[in-house]
């Protein structure tokens, strides 16, 4: 057994808050000059351009690279021999959040979803918690855009629809969300579970890097075809028109009931911003 | 690239073709989803508005706040959607043009045509560097909702594109031209 005070998971959570925040993963920033390199729409080119422009004066400038810092999205993967002491972790992981979302200056972009009263700090965050075998701890983190957010969805598929309809579920809620999300886009499926996991798991694939492929062949197949499927929307970067509409489709999977065929799709911006760690 | 200053004059307005690359100088008003709720109870109470319609232009986008030293945090644009019940009131009312990202419904696209006005797409995701072309921010209403305040911010050379003109044309390859 190992013992980890929840103070140590605060500090991490508020490093890689203000790491997140200002920087985006080295796969999307790849993936954007790649996108930018092959674009022949010259509105799409030039808006390609003005993001990679916009990466290195965020790096530069320790600034947010997009004003949409997010609702927080924090994965804890806990070693089962781990021993948490001091204050309880949802509360150290939204004390971590609090402190880097005022000392980043991010925007605070959290409210109640009735009164639209800001809750001033961006806490709550999205604190998911799995157990799993060991003595660490294993973290992601997050910051979600929801411009993106909205333009995502879940749908329950009949068994029928099989591998056609899943495919048809991701293009179509790409193309309806036409340029809203700020295409290029990565694209996070769920496949199967059940309504909650499926989402959730819709949203654990987005934490994958660009580019990479599920390591079950079938699987990788469908996020293989998808891409291709809507990159030939041409809504492309911005909705300006050109080749690149996606980045990446990551999808993730659980077995499902005999009834039923989940799918969800979370979108993401261009925008993507993750950090991981391991205590 | 097409140089412009603000307010647009009806004459330039119509100049200005869907898909131009444009550098904008001179004053936006940011209002996103709760600012815009609260102008249009002002208006339909019949009580004063925190600033003119006529010859303002609306930028979509809720700023980071501003880091010590600096004029502005990052201030991309936000989603133009959802603000699309909103547009055509103050386009009508004289609202001199829009800024925001993604399309906008076909009442607004009307809206724009009937009043000889444009709608500009900045480029989304790039807050930072929209923060280095502003030159003064300033809260002019409803600081109490924070980053979805009024701010009055004069920009110099503001990247964006013309999205919608004043006939009907568009940028979108979702969208066809109306008009």
């Amino acid at each position: 057994m190992r013992k980890i005070d929840t103070r140590i998971i605060e500090e991490k959570i508020y490093d890689m808050a203000l790491r997140a925040g200002t920087k985006l993963t080295p796969s999307c920033r790849a993936a954007l000059e790649k996108a930018k390199n092959a674009e022949t729409c010259r509105a799409a080119k030039f808006a390609l351009e003005t993001l990679i422009e916009n990466a290195e004066t965020a790096a530069r400038e320790s600034l947010p690279v997009c004003q949409d810092t997010g609702m927080a999205v924090v994965i804890l993967e806990i070693g089962q021999d781990v021993f948490l002491e001091g204050k309880p972790l949802i509360a150290a992981g939204n004390e971590g959040v609090r402190r880097a979302y005022k000392d980043g200056y991010f925007r605070k972009s959290v409210c109640d979803p009735v009164t639209r009263a800001n809750t001033g700090d961006n806490t709550p965050a999205a604190v998911h918690t799995e157990i799993c075998e060991g003595e660490d701890i294993k973290i992601t983190f997050m910051p979600k855009g929801f411009g993106s957010e909205n333009m995502s969805g879940l749908y329950m598929l009949k068994p029928a629809q099989g591998v056609d309809g899943i495919i048809e579920a991701i293009v179509n809620t790409v193309k309806n969300a036409g340029s809203r999300p700020c295409p290029p886009v990565c694209v996070g499926v769920g496949i199967g579970g059940s309504f909650d996991t499926c989402a959730y798991l819709a949203k654990k694939a987005l934490t994958r890097d660009v580019g990479t492929f599920n390591p079950r062949g079938d699987i990788a197949d469908i996020e293989r075809i998808a891409l291709d499927k809507i990159n030939a929307l041409d809504i492309g970067c911005q909705g300006f028109g050109g080749a690149t509409t996606a980045l990446s489709v990551n999808c993730e999977w659980l077995p499902t009931h005999i009834a039923g065929l989940p799918v969800a799709v979370n979108i993401q911006c261009h925008c993507i911003r993750c950090e991981k760690e391991t205590i | 690239m097409i140089k412009l200053t603000l307010p647009l004059k009806k004459d330039v307005a119509k100049t200005l073709r869907a898909g131009d690359s444009v550098l904008i100088s001179g004053v936006i008003l940011t209002a996103r989803d709760c600012a815009h709720k609260r102008l249009v109870e002002l208006i339909k109470n019949k009580q004063p508005l925190p600033f003119d319609i006529p010859s303002s232009v609306i930028y979509y986008a809720g700023p980071c706040p501003a880091k010590p030293g600096k004029v502005s945090g990052s201030c991309g644009p936000t989603t133009s959607a959802r603000m699309e019940t909103f547009a055509p009131a103050l386009l009508d009312s004289g609202l001199n043009a829009i800024i925001g990202k993604g399309e906008m419904n076909n009442d607004v696209r009307k809206a724009l045509i009937r009043n000889s006005s444009v709608y500009f797409a900045a480029i989304g995701g790039a807050g930072a560097l929209y923060s280095e072309c502003i030159k003064k921010s300033e809260c002019i209403a409803f600081p109490d909702l924070l980053s979805e305040a009024v701010y009055r911010l004069e920009v110099q050379n503001f990247p964006a594109v013309v999205a919608y003109d004043a006939f009907g044309g568009t940028i979108y390859r979702n969208s066809v031209d109306i008009g």
